[in-house]
C-alpha cells in the first residue's frame, strides 16, 4: 500500500485575491491524490476557507496557524510536505519557522505584486514557485501543476 | 492570540521586517542571545523568525520579535526577570557544552610533527 503524505497548507495574510482560490485548488488536487490535507492560517483566512467552501467539498482539516506551530515544536503533530504560501516579509518568516521545526519538505508558494523580491530573501531549503500573481491566479496555478503533477 | 498580547508590554518597532527587527535589538540591547524558532517564552508563545533570532536584555526588559502575518513584524518589550535568567542560564550550559567539545578536540590536536608521524 502507498504511503500516505500528511501535507500541510500555510496561509499567509488573506488580502492577495489569488491565495484562497489556489489554496482550494491545491488542497482539492492534494486530496484527490490521495493526501492527508490540513490548511493553517489566521483566523480571518481560516473563516474566507470556510465561507467560500461551506460545504467543505475541497478541504477537510483546518487549524489556526500558531497552534499549528505550537503543536509541531512540542512534537505533536509533523507532516510530510509543507505549502508555504507567502507574499510578504511575515509569510517568509512563518515559513523559515516551519523549515527550521519540521521534518516537511517545503514548497514556498510566492506570489503578489513583489513576489520576486519575496522569493530573493528565501534562504531555507525549499522549492519555490514563483508567479506575480494578484487577481489572476492561472500564472501561479500552471506553475503548481507543474510542481505537483 | 497568545497570553503576550494581554501582558504589559511596549513596543520599539511596529510593523516592520524580521530583519530590521533583529537588527534593532542587536544594535539596541545590553545582552543579545540567540536562539531557535519554535523557543518558548513566556506561557504559550512559540517564537517565529528566520534562525538565529535574536532576544535582547535592555535594563529589566527582554526585547524580542513578534510576527503577525498580516501587519509584519514587531519589537516588543516585556519586564521579565525570569525569561531573562532564563536565557542567562541557557547561554551558561551551552558555553559549558562547547567548551566540553574544546577539551577534547584539544586533546586530539597532536602537539608536534613527531607526534603526528607517531600516529
Amino acid at each position: 500500500m502507498d504511503k500516505i503524505n500528511r501535507s500541510l497548507i500555510m496561509m499567509g495574510c488573506p488580502e492577495v485575491p489569488v491565495q484562497m482560490s489556489l489554496v482550494l485548488y491545491l488542497s482539492n488536487k492534494l486530496s484527490k491524490a490521495g493526501d492527508d490535507v490540513t490548511v493553517a492560517g489566521t483566523d480571518a483566512a481560516l473563516k474566507l476557507l470556510k465561507v467560500s467552501d461551506p460545504d467543505e467539498h475541497y478541504f477537510k482539516k483546518t487549524m489556526d496557524i500558531d497552534q499549528c506551530i505550537a503543536d509541531i515544536v512540542e512534537k505533536k503533530i509533523d507532516f510530510d510536505r509543507c505549502f508555504a504560501f507567502m507574499h510578504s516579509d511575515a509569510g517568509m518568516t512563518y515559513a523559515a519557522t516551519m523549515s527550521a521545526i519540521s521534518k516537511a519538505k517545503m514548497y514556498a508558494v510566492v506570489f503578489g505584486n513583489n513576489a520576486e523580491a519575496v522569493a530573493e530573501t528565501i534562504d531555507f531549503p525549499a522549492e519555490k514557485i514563483v508567479a506575480k500573481a494578484v487577481h489572476n491566479p492561472i500564472p501561479l496555478k500552471n506553475k503548481i501543476d507543474r510542481v505537483i503533477a | 492570540m497568545s497570553c503576550i498580547e494581554q501582558m504589559k508590554y511596549k513596543l520599539y518597532l511596529e510593523r516592520t521586517s524580521f530583519k530590521e527587527s533583529r537588527d534593532y535589538i542587536e544594535k539596541n540591547s545590553d545582552e543579545v542571545y540567540y536562539v531557535e524558532p519554535g523557543y518558548k517564552l513566556f506561557k504559550d508563545y512559540y517564537i517565529i523568525g528566520v534562525p538565529p533570532i535574536a532576544l535582547g536584555v535592555k535594563s529589566k526588559e527582554l526585547l524580542f520579535t513578534y510576527v503577525k502575518p498580516c501587519h509584519g513584524t514587531f519589537v516588543m518589550a516585556i519586564e521579565s526577570a525570569e525569561e531573562i535568567q532564563r536565557l542567562r542560564d541557557k547561554e551558561q550550559e551551552k558555553v559549558k557544552a562547547s567548551l566540553k567539545k574544546t577539551s577534547k578536540s584539544m586533546e586530539a590536536t597532536p602537539a608536534s610533527f613527531q607526534e603526528l608521524w607517531k600516529k
